[in-house]
């Protein structure tokens, strides 16, 4: 993982999330206040516009300032929850240009980390951590299966944490909401797509499009 | 969709526009996107400062000024603000003696209020916080985020905000603040959903003889869903919910809030406001003070939330204090 491609996740994150922000407020409107997709939207645009205007020099750097961006621009809840992730993430890692496989997959762990301690929601409550758990750890599982020396490590790693987010996007369904806005529907919010766990799934499939790009 | 705007991304600035020109007792800085008293900052006095996403007009900035808000930040529609607006409207308002910040329940404002503390923290500024979750409609559990703030938000602000105008320090100001909040409890019913600028279409979609019971104000859909029924039907079971919760006993005074939530014609309030009057009558609990109106509303979405404040000799004192806002003013 290096500093372009941590940018060109960053980019096609935001162009997915552009395209499919019709459908994240969509989501939001069946269980929450119809705004997902336009905050999403308006937060990695802002990132997009903030990573065009520098130069970090580190990987690490590059999801510092996003993280900020984030904090700073979108406000509601997912601001500051991606936004302390991708901060948490940016932290984590080694300074310098490139960092490997295992500690860009250390730093996921710790976005998740301050993602939940922020948010303080558990697997099963219906919200971003039922995508982002599963991503690290099929990311994880990968990586030890595979190995994670050069670009193949990588680009396995990432597509195994795509599909888990994927597949923990869908098994968020069934659940009844127990944090955020959707849990004030209570029963209702069963059969329901998590809003949340979409622009998961979203912006891990990103990374790991970004990571298969020749 | 139909609405007077130009376009959706310029709705909450654009009105804020409009803000500044009808109330030049208000400074409106468009660049922190933050509404502050024209005095702030004011020797001795705490600063008090709310804020959330917009759509819920005139709460929160049309309660800035005397014996209310010092500052509001308005988010996006239905979004919280984010921490630097706060941070700044702390700045602006702070005169040495603290901040309070009065805060509704929701995951959202909860974060960004708290990540603003902790930056206003790092420069000198000591900030106090009000929880408002008044709204019984939610049960408070692990199942949930926690009751919302919805209708005790717009007491807890004048109330607190009298004390501060008194010279109260921001200690004695939160505690007040939660003392209201903890007396306060507050229902919704839909008849209508809302459509946010952004999003263009309704939040969801309710048959013509069907209410959403138990609503809150972001368009989200209720507890359940039922027949549509008369005035003295809702009116007794929304006060019944409240009174459930929050018992009032007969000889005791409340503060009573009937509120539309954004397109419900006074007509309509105030006969259900007669109509819980008549109940509480009945129940032998004076109603001591009364507000009817939209003072905090979901956009264009046909509604009520009935409000009933337990009160007390002080409470009524300073709900009696002179206020000079916007959207509320007496006494002066």
């Amino acid at each position: 993982m290096d500093v372009a491609l941590a940018k060109a996740w960053l980019d096609t994150a935001a162009d997915a999330i552009a395209a499919q922000a019709d459908q994240l407020t969509t989501l939001d409107a069946a269980i929450g206040d119809s705004d997902h997709g336009v905050n999403m939207n308006r937060g990695f645009g802002a990132v997009r516009t903030a990573l065009a205007g520098a130069a970090p020099d580190g990987v690490g750097a590059v999801f510092t300032l996003a993280g900020s961006t984030l904090v700073s621009k979108v406000g509601g809840a997912s601001g500051p929850l991606y936004g302390s992730a991708l901060r948490a993430l940016g932290k984590a890692l080694p300074d310098g240009p490139e960092v490997d496989a295992a500690a860009f997959g250390a730093g996921l762990r710790a976005g998740l980390e301050a993602l939940r301690k922020l948010g303080g929601a558990a697997p099963g409550d219906k919200t971003i951590v039922d995508a982002y758990l599963p991503a690290v750890d099929a990311y994880d599982a990968a990586l030890r299966q595979h190995g994670g020396d050069g670009d193949g490590g990588l680009a396995a790693a990432t597509r195994a944490a795509a599909a888990a987010a994927a597949e923990g996007m869908r098994a968020t369904v069934p659940l009844q909401a127990r944090k955020g806005r959707a849990s004030y529907l209570g029963e209702r919010s069963i059969g329901h797509q998590d809003p949340g766990a979409t622009s998961t799934w979203l912006i891990f499939q990103a990374l790991a499009d970004a990571a298969a790009a020749p | 969709m139909k609405k007077f705007i130009n376009h959706p991304d310029a709705v909450v600035r654009e009105a804020l526009v409009g803000l500044a020109a009808a109330h030049p007792e208000l400074r409106v800085d468009l660049e922190q996107q933050i509404v502050v008293r024209a005095d702030a900052p004011r020797a001795g006095k705490v600063g008090l400062i709310s804020g959330g996403g917009s759509g819920h007009e005139p709460l929160h900035a049309g309660f800035v000024g005397l014996g209310m808000l010092d500052a509001a930040c308005p988010g996006e529609v239905f979004t919280s603000p984010v921490p630097d607006q706060i941070l700044a409207a702390a700045k602006a308002v702070d005169a040495g003696s603290g901040v309070v910040h009065i805060v509704k329940n929701y995951t959202g404002d909860v974060m960004n209020f708290q990540m603003a503390a902790e930056l206003s923290g790092d420069e000198g500024i000591e900030v106090f916080t009000v929880l408002v979750d008044d709204d019984v409609a939610v049960e408070d559990s692990t199942w949930t985020a926690g009751r919302r703030g919805t209708g005790a938000t717009m007491l807890v602000e004048k109330i607190a905000g009298a004390l501060a105008e008194e010279g109260g320090d921001a200690a004695a100001v939160a505690a007040l603040g939660t003392r209201v909040n903890e007396a306060s409890a507050s229902f919704a019913i839909a008849l209508t959903p809302c459509t946010t600028p952004a999003a263009g279409r309704p939040g969801f979609e309710l048959g013509e003889d069907e209410m959403e019971v138990g609503v809150g104000i972001h368009g989200e859909p209720g507890r359940r869903r039922e027949k549509l029924r008369p005035a003295r039907d809702i009116a007794t079971m929304t006060l019944e919910a409240i009174l459930a919760a929050k018992p009032v006993a007969a000889g005791e005074d409340a503060i009573v809030l009937m509120n539309g939530l954004g397109a419900t014609p006074l007509i309509e309030l105030y006969l259900l406001y007669g109509e819980v009057a008549g109940l509480l009558e009945s129940a032998g609990v004076r109603i001591a003070r009364n507000l009817v109106g939209n003072y905090v509303t979901s956009l264009d979405m046909a509604g009520m939330s009935l409000t009933v404040c337990r009160a007390d000799p002080e409470l009524l004192r300073l709900w009696d204090a002179p206020v000079r806002t916007p959207a509320l003013r007496w006494g002066v």
